[in-house]
């Protein structure tokens, strides 16, 4: 076997990292059940949700937001969850129709949405494409049957792969998430899981490890110690075979959890990775847009209905918007980028904290083998300090 | 200040001075309350429980730090009206100094004793206190309102245990004020009058029992006049410190403040005399007139000596000044603390601090951090070692870290007690044990019924490393202790020195018995191991003595710390736990390349609590 530098030769990122973009997201907070380890804002609900209500909501608070952007070009759409693929196409037609009416917004750029394979009919995917959907991003979690129930899900594998051959038919471009340092799984065991993931991905992955989430059943689980996950080692050699298998297959990753073949990176999730400016529509959506020089973080509601009747009031679910300092968009664009294989630009990040990182810590970190310049204008992690990455920003931003 | 102008010259039969001892938490402040209320000291709405501990901590804890003197008016069953001095003690034995000059200022005691507990401890110490001060003793068994108590049982232990006639013990519930008539009477009967030999005509002899510092005041003296009067105008000289004042106020404390015009024999009260400072006098001190000296000073006191020293350091650099500060206005009222400055390549610049004991020490740190607001860490406490030089000089060592090379050192001597444990037996073998372990000395062991008595001779450097918290542990809480220091002896002692990450950590040093060294050793890097967070490297931590490693662990490198999931939404949580981080790291101490939280170093500093 020959060694493989999970990371280092991909190329850089398709289109100019200094040019983040500008995207939209709207957040559907409904989903058929509650997974053991979601902390998202996901509601359940029994009664059946009123759809044209919550449209009309949408419609309303993108009124608000285009008050604060200003006239822009949008880049991308995310329809995120809870499970989005809960809505009826003609709600995703309005909604991105409503997009179109307040920005500008070209053919042919990325729109994602989220779908779970519990939820996949060949008939709606159709129509989530009529509607203008050009990517999906599943939810399959896991491949075998076993973990799949321990995590909670609705779908079994052969849904899970029934959906992926639906959404590799009818959209151009597909990704899928799994969820993997599971309780006792070996490396072995997720190394034939993920190169069969490989297999079935077209050219983006979404490879998580499982986060045990303050509030979630499974944080009271594993507080018990009735469920155990792998520990600081095991996870890490579990990343890096994760790092080293998707490296070979040409799907690296370029960021921390996100692997794609190069030139189809989620050009949505980049906005966020390189600190651009996006809009938050929807119960629990957060934003970030530049106005007249400044940047303000906006979050709504996130209780839908609580949200909804707000926005029928107010016009936006707005709780908060709150004005960034410079030094807190330095730290969001330090603790953002870094998640990326091509690094933060230097200049940006000394143009917001108003000086360069500290020269000492620089070069112990350097030293480490955890950072290292991309030329003189670039800073990024190494694969080692990108398992570190946490503490590496820690380190930096003080 | 009640304007009552009178020259207070009682006869002496119509005084009795009395102080209250019992150990800890038998009752003495409810008692003291009850008899200031039932004389008329206070009305009823001025009354609160245990009126007298003033202080925050003191309410706060329900314990006595400062004895308190009152001055009440009581009218007997013999139709006499007696002027009653009562001095409230502490009964924790950090404080025992509060209760030995407290006897001194008077001829009788109020023994004062659980009907259910029965005799602990200080019973012992303070009633022995009492015996080597002449005093009379009024025996009062308390608390027999408790369905617990036993009179009749106690009343035999003591007899047993003290060697006291109890058959006339006074049977008195202080929570209910039951008994409390009795008590009076048997004040004015059974205590004798101060004796005063050259009377009022005599030069001036005043005892300086106390003094502290009053907000609108300043520094307040307390006296006791042996002979002659003290009277407001006069100028009178400090004998021992040989300073001149004149005074201004004379009065009395009922417990409030009454102003006289003087005092006369065998009264307590207060003066002011323009003194700047609480440390410008001396507790034990003889006051006389300056035109007109007694002819021969009192014996004095023995200046109460710290005895365990730690250094505090504040959390926050910036804070030195105001920690500086803050202990200069606790030690206007406490002169037995003492503080010097003192700087640490761990913890940066702060203080080294003399007290008089644990509990002494966990008071005033806790009335530096809450009355003035500052966060600090205090280091392990240690002792007064003395050090015997080659060269033949001799010096204390109050801070491990000052520590000169050893080759220098010829002898090393360390402080012994002499410590009194009381417990019921069950506990017994338990509490042999930790003596033994501890380097003690079995001097006696008796019994008293199912109750045992040991006395035992110990080196004070392991009593100050967490022996009461063991103690109390061991015995559920039943056992009582209480110590005094008796002489130095030599010692095979070491310094122990910690290294992280190969740079010694000042403060963790510790002066430790040579055959302790390895398992303190091994405990201390074991305890670092699981206080200090992982690094990005990996951080041996070691305990050495001079160059000999003795004990090492090794905290291994992080290996995994990345957020799996981060998208737009997280930007806002993501940021807000840097900036804890960034805060916290304000809180880290920094050895070479290692950050270790404050938090760690106070737990390990704490060691010995498991
Ligand atoms: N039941 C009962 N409780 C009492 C009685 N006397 C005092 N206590 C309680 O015993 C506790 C200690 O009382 P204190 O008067 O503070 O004791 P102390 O001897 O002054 O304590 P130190 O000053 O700390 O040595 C308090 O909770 C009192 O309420 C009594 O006669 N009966
Ligand atoms: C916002 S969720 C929505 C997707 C969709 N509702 C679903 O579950 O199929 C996006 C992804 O986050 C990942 N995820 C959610 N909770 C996680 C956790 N506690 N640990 C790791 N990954 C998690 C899952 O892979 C999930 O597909
Ligand atoms: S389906 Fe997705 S969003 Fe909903 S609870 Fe499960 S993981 Fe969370
Ligand atoms: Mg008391």
């Amino acid at each position: 076997m020959t060694a493989v530098t999970p990371f280092a030769p991909r190329q850089p990122i398709a289109d100019d990292p200094l040019d983040p973009g500008f995207g939209v997201y709207v957040h559907w907070p409904f989903c058929a059940a509650k997974c053991p380890y979601c902390d998202f804002n996901s509601h359940v609900r029994h009664q059946p949700v009123d759809q044209d209500r919550f449209v009309a909501a949408f419609l309303k608070e993108m009124e608000t937001m285009r008050r604060l952007t200003g006239p822009r070009t949008v880049t991308s759409v995310f329809m995120g969850g809870g499970t989005p693929s809960l809505m009826r196409p003609s709600t995703v037609s309005a909604i991105l129709s409503g997009i179109a009416g307040q920005w500008h917004m070209p053919d042919g750029i990325e729109i994602t949405m989220e779908a779970n394979p519990s939820s996949v009919e060949a008939e709606r995917f159709r129509g989530y494409r009529a509607a203008g959907v050009n990517r999906v991003s599943l939810g399959v979690q896991a491949l075998n049957d076993r973990d799949l129930k321990f995590l909670g899900r609705l779908h079994d594998v052969e849904d899970a792969l029934k959906a992926i051959r639906l959404a590799r038919e009818i959209f151009p471009r597909m990704s899928f998430d799994l969820i993997y340092a599971r309780p006792n799984q070996t490396v072995a065991e997720w190394d034939a899981e993920l190169k069969q993931a490989v297999s079935y991905a077209v050219d983006h992955l979404s490879l998580y490890q499982l986060t045990i989430e303050e509030g979630t059943p499974f944080y009271g689980l594993h507080k018990a110690g009735k469920l155990i996950v792998p520990d600081g080692e095991q996870s890490a050699v579990l990343y890096e075979a994760t790092q080293e298998i998707t490296a070979r297959e040409g799907m690296p990753a370029y960021e921390v959890s996100n692997h794609a073949r190069p030139g189809a990176e989620s050009r949505h999730n980049l906005t966020y990775w390189r600190y651009g400016d996006y809009v938050g529509i929807g119960p629990g959506a957060h934003g970030r847009l530049s106005t007249g020089g400044a940047k303000i973080a906006t979050a709504t509601e996130r209780h839908p209905e609580t949200w909804l009747s707000r926005v029928e009031e107010n016009g936006h679910g707005m709780v908060d918007q709150e004005v960034l300092e410079l030094s807190e968009q330095a730290d969001e664009l330090l603790l953002m980028g870094l998640r990326l294989t091509e690094g933060v630009d230097l200049a940006r990040w000394q143009a917001l904290s108003g000086h360069d990182p500290d020269p000492a810590r620089e070069q112990f970190l350097i030293d480490h083998g955890f950072l290292e310049r991309l030329g003189n204008s670039r800073l990024r992690c190494t694969p080692a300090g990108m398992l570190i990455l946490d503490a590496v920003v820690a380190d930096l931003a003080c | 200040m009640a304007a009552m102008s009178t020259n207070s010259s009682t006869p002496l039969d119509h005084i009795r001075n009395f102080s209250i001892v019992a150990h800890i938490d038998h009752g003495k402040s409810t008692l003291a309350d009850r008899l200031i209320q039932s004389t008329g000291g206070l009305a009823d709405r001025e009354m609160s429980e245990q009126v007298l501990d003033n202080m925050e901590i003191e309410r706060e804890r329900g314990i006595t730090i400062k004895a308190q003197t009152v001055r009440l008016h009581y009218k007997a069953n013999d139709g006499e009206t007696y002027v009653l001095n009562l001095i409230d003690t502490p009964g924790h034995v950090d404080f025992a100094y509060e209760v030995s000059r407290s006897l001194s200022a008077c001829e009788g005691s109020l023994l004062v004793v659980d009907a259910s507990q029965g005799v602990e401890a200080q019973t012992l110490a303070n009633v022995y206190q009492a015996i080597d001060n002449n005093h009379e003793l009024v025996t009062v068994l308390n608390k027999i309102d408790l369905p617990a108590a036993e009179p009749e049982r106690i009343k035999d232990q003591i007899e047993e245990v003290i060697g006291i006639d109890a058959s006339e013990a006074v049977l008195i519930s202080a929570k209910t004020g039951l008994g409390i008539p009795d008590v009076l009477e048997a004040i004015v009967h059974k205590l004798p009058p101060p004796k005063s030999e050259g009377g009022e005509k005599a030069p001036l002899k005043a005892l300086l029992v106390d003094s502290w510092y009053d907000t609108y005041l300043g520094v307040m003296v307390l006296v006791r006049i042996i002979e002659g009067r003290l009277s407001k105008g006069q100028t009178v000289r400090m004998m021992g410190t040989d300073a001149k004042y004149t005074v201004e106020r004379v009065g009395v404390l009922t417990p409030k403040m009454v102003a006289m015009d003087s005092l006369g024999p065998g009264e307590i009260g207060f003066i002011t005399a323009s003194i700047k400072e609480v440390a410008d006098t001396r507790v034990g001190d003889t006051i006389t007139e300056d035109k007109r000296p007694t002819a021969k000073a009192l014996p004095g006191f023995k200046p109460a000596q710290p005895v365990v020293f730690c250094g505090l350091f504040p959390v926050d650099a910036a804070d030195f000044e105001d920690l500086r500060s803050a202990m200069g206005k606790l030690r206007l009222n406490d002169a037995s603390f003492s503080f010097e400055m003192e700087s640490s390549a761990a913890l940066g610049f702060g203080f080294r601090c003399g007290f008089l004991g644990l509990l002494h020490l966990e008071i005033i740190q806790e009335r530096l951090e809450r009355e003035f607001d500052l966060d600090l860490i205090a280091t392990a406490p240690s002792v007064v070692y003395k050090l015997f030089m080659t060269d033949g000089s001799e010096r204390e060592l109050h801070n491990p870290a000052d520590m000169p090379d050893v080759v220098k050192i010829s002898e090393i001597h360390e402080p012994w007690i002499r410590a009194t444990i009381l417990t019921p037996d069950d506990y017994l073998g338990g509490i042999l044990k930790l003596c033994q372990d501890r380097r003690g000395i079995q001097i006696e062991l008796t019994y008293v019924g199912t109750r045992a008595m040991i006395t035992y001779d110990l080196p004070l450097n392991e009593v100050v490393f967490d022996f009461y918290d063991r103690l109390k542990s061991i015995s559920k809480g039943y056992a009582s202790f209480d110590y005094q220091i008796t002489d130095h002896k030599e010692g095979n002692l070491v310094k122990m020195s910690i290294l992280v990450n190969g740079e010694p950590v000042d403060a963790l040093s510790m002066m430790v018995h040579r055959m302790a060294a390895e398992k303190r050793g091994r405990e201390m890097c074991e305890k670092l191991k699981e206080l200090i967070p992982k690094h990005m490297f990996k951080i041996p931590i070691q305990a050495a003595i001079g160059g000999n490693v003795i004990a090492r662990e090794t905290i291994s490198a992080l290996r995994k710390d990345v957020t799996a999931k981060c998208y737009g939404g997280d930007a806002t949580r993501k940021r807000k736990l840097l900036e804890k981080q960034k805060a916290g790291k304000k809180r880290m101490r920094q050895f070479g390349k290692v950050e270790i939280p404050q938090e760690a170093f106070i737990a390990a500093l704490k060691m010995g609590d498991e």
